[in-house]
């Protein structure tokens, strides 16, 4: 009976990899091939050109653009990851003081207290394709300065691009920096 | 704010709300009793175990269960070590990425053998589709059945009769992974699939950013495997950064899903025990405890994460958004903070937001719940280890009243209590002793040689109590077979790999072993029916003492390194 048992075990595991590694797999792969892109992950195109993943995000450091969260893997989604500091470390604690300042150099009109948390701290998967509504808000003045284009055009921008929560009920508020960017450069 | 309160509310209301069907269905399962995919899986079924040649209708003991579980798990080892090992040459490897080193693969093995899924490489770059699909997906499915399976024995013999006939493992387990496992899963999928997570089989694409930078983006088979990996409480993801990845966890939707079965088998277990054993009121008791255990951890964890970190509310930034260090915008910190506790009062493991970067209560909490490991706990082995902490309650109740103690009409005695004893000393034993002796090595900075690449600090991502608080973490996780972890620490070293392996390996056998010999072992005794003198434990009163039994094994025994951790780190910031 022992030995039969190992057999019989092992008989038990191959027919199983068939039907949890090979058929289920397959058969998601067929549905995949009706829902949104094929289930190859959805792009965004401008100009018949790819510019990116609609759900990565990406990096933007240049002012003509709205800025996304800072990223520990730099927005290189050949791998994911966050900062994993710890609250209280105080090499992070600087690096945070240090994106502080580095935007109120850029944002003058700001003050400290007006900066939202999420753009002074690194992302879970270091690829966070949204920013808060507050964090696209804070930004449109100084859009609008380095654009020349007017104030009020660039924060209905924003307006538009903020997508309530989920059914108007649960969960946050945000705004996606990507697609926002590539309406803004359709403005003139 | 409110809206994101609303959110982890409703969440919890449709967890319970599908749990109580969930588990009637289960019972019917596992009771033989018709269900209405019986047409779909009865000739399937069939199908398995004739191509295998096992008779599921042979009725098994509590021994030949485990001989049957060990001797499946041991092939399912050798499985996975194989192509881990040679992932590298083996097809399905687009990106082309390289064989597992020996200790990352002993490591990566017995992390997905034993449900808990810790992962020491990131799945971009360390596995490839053939890896994630034959090895880490198909663990996903069988061993969350066998605990299943095990679980069910346990239920079989809480029967009132006496018999040492439990069922069959084989039948057990096929219809955990089959009737339950897979339906779960294959409903989630197709919904993340058509939110968009990849299904594809092609490598990573490379694009040219608006800005103009180059990079990559990796994809893959992941829908089909992170709906398992949370169904089946393993956790493991299909990319680094698990369900915090916007293309594992795309919206507040798939989040609301993926979180829901999280725990969603879990409380379904309880409610099948109750219409198994048609004891619906010893359900609602074990599930109140459970409860009350948990929101007791999730409140102030939820808060502490709203209120978000102290040291940067210091430096003048108003974080009306919470502490969103190692937090998704599409989440935000409450739904963070839920994802967070209740990943780790299950044995589930996987995460939407760093566990490193939680505020510190978050971060003790989160690692309370994996000391207890049996509010829900894991599927099947949360129940069983519940289980143990019942005996003892029942134990101690009968020497308080002065009676027997009995348990369902069987009579719990010395053998009993000293294997529910054993097994409750093991978990904090294995995550003490693996914390002092990494604790150690750190403290005096020794050179670790072939264990470590460098000086023990090296390993540490933070420094102090945090430093301090990463490898209580990681033991803690690996020893509640969990799998999450403080990801900052340097863990993919000999010295991690082996030792989490060896915490790993011990703390999924012998805590299934341990409820499997009791149960067999009352099973066979004498079933006394209940009489006026009974301690009767579907009331209030046992659920307070069971509560106060885990809390004084469990919690206390924990309480001096949490209080050098988390505690430390959280006084020390206030």
């Amino acid at each position: 009976m022992k030995f039969s048992g190992i057999f019989s075990a092992f008989r038990l595991t191959i027919i199983c990899l068939v039907f949890f590694s090979v058929l289920y797999p397959l058969a998601i792969t067929g549905i995949a091939q009706f829902a949104p892109a094929k289930g190859k992950g959805e792009t965004v195109e401008v100009n018949g050109k790819i510019v990116g993943f609609q759900k990565i995000g990406q990096s933007f450091t240049d002012s003509i653009y709205f800025l996304g969260r800072p990223s520990a893997v730099n927005y290189n989604a050949a791998g994911s990851g966050g900062s994993n500091k710890g609250p209280s470390n105080p090499d992070y604690l600087k690096e945070v003081q240090a994106r502080i300042d580095a935007f109120l150099v850029r944002h003058p009109y700001l003050q400290k207290k007006d900066i939202p948390a999420d753009l002074v701290t690194a992302s879970g998967s270091g690829l966070d394709p949204d920013i808060s509504a507050e964090a696209a808000l804070v930004q449109v003045k100084r859009i609008a300065q380095v654009r020349k284009i007017p104030e009020e055009k660039v924060k209905q921008l924003v307006e538009k691009n903020i997508q309530k929560p989920l059914w108007g009920m649960f969960g946050t508020e945000k705004v996606n920096v990507l697609e926002l960017n590539i309406e803004l450069n359709s403005i003139r | 704010m409110n809206t994101e309160i609303f959110g982890i509310v409703a969440m919890f209301i449709v967890t319970v709300g599908l749990a109580i069907p969930l588990g009637k269905y289960i019972a019917k399962v596992y009771a033989g009793e018709k269900t209405f995919l019986d047409p779909v899986f009865n000739p399937l079924e069939r199908l398995f175990f004739r191509a295998s040649g096992i008779d599921a209708k042979a009725e098994m003991n509590w021994k030949q269960h485990l001989y049957a579980l060990l001797i499946i798990n041991v092939i399912w080892f050798f499985l996975c070590f194989f192509i881990l090992m040679n992932q590298g040459w083996l097809p399905f490897n687009p990106d082309g990425n390289p064989s597992m080193s020996p200790d990352l693969a002993f490591n990566t093995t017995i992390s997905f053998l034993v449900n808990c899924n810790l992962q020491h490489y990131s799945g971009e770059s360390g596995l490839t589709y053939l890896s994630q699909v034959a090895g880490i997906m198909f663990l996903q499915f069988v061993t969350a059945g066998t605990g299943m399976a095990a679980c069910a024995m346990v239920f079989n013999a809480m029967k009132d009769r006496q018999s040492e006939k439990l069922g069959n493992f084989y039948d057990y387990f096929i219809k955990s992974c089959t009737r339950i496992l897979f339906p779960i899963s294959f409903i989630a999928a197709i919904i993340l699939v058509f939110s968009g997570t990849p299904m594809n089989w092609e490598g990573k694409q490379t694009i040219t950013t608006l800005q103009g930078d180059t990079v990559q983006v990796s994809r893959g088979p992941a829908a089909a495997m992170v709906a398992i990996k949370q169904a089946g409480t393993n956790g493991g993801g299909y990319f680094g950064a698990n369900s915090a990845h916007p293309l594992e966890n795309p919206t507040y939707l798939t989040n609301a899903v993926e979180n829901i079965l999280i725990i969603l088998i879990p409380i379904g277990m309880v409610f099948a025990l109750g219409y198994y054993l048609k004891r619906k009121k010893l359900a609602w008791m074990i599930l109140g405890v459970m409860t009350i255990g948990f929101l007791m951890l999730l409140i102030p964890a939820v808060m502490q994460e709203m209120k978000g970190n102290s040291a940067i509310t210091k430096m003048g930034i108003d974080q009306q958004m919470g502490s969103m260090e190692g937090k998704e915008v599409r989440f935000g910190s409450a739904a963070s903070a839920y994802w967070g506790i209740t990943t780790t009062v299950t044995s589930n493991g996987s995460v939407n937001a760093m566990h490193d970067s939680f505020t510190p209560l978050t971060g003790g909490l989160a690692m309370l719940g994996m000391m207890v490991n049996s509010l829900y706990g894991g599927v099947g082995v949360g129940f069983l280890n519940f289980y143990i902490f019942i005996i003892l309650a029942v134990f101690i109740s009968g020497l308080m009243v002065g009676r027997t103690p009995e348990l369902l009409g069987k009579k719990v005695e010395a053998r009993e209590v000293k294997i529910a004893a054993i097994i409750a000393i093991l978990h904090p034993l294995l995550i003490l002793a693996g914390t002092a002796l990494a604790a150690y090595f750190t403290a005096h900075n020794t050179d670790m040689g072939y264990w470590y690449n460098g000086k023990a600090s090296g390993w540490l991502n933070n420094p102090g109590h945090h430093g301090f608080s990463e490898m209580l973490y990681e033991y803690t996780s690996s020893a509640a077979n969990n799998g999450s972890g403080f990801e900052g620490l340097g863990d993919n070293n000999p010295f991690w790999n082996i030792t989490t392996g060896i915490v790993m390996l011990l703390s999924r056998y012998l805590p299934i072993i341990g409820p499997l010999a009791i149960a067999g072992l009352l099973a066979k005794k004498k079933y006394i029916p209940e009489s006026a003198g009974t301690l009767k434990t579907d009331t209030s009163t046992f659920g307070i003492m069971v509560f106060a039994v885990i809390f004084i094994i469990a919690a206390l025994s924990f309480f001096p390194a949490l209080a050098l951790g988390p505690f430390a780190e959280y006084f020390s910031m206030n």
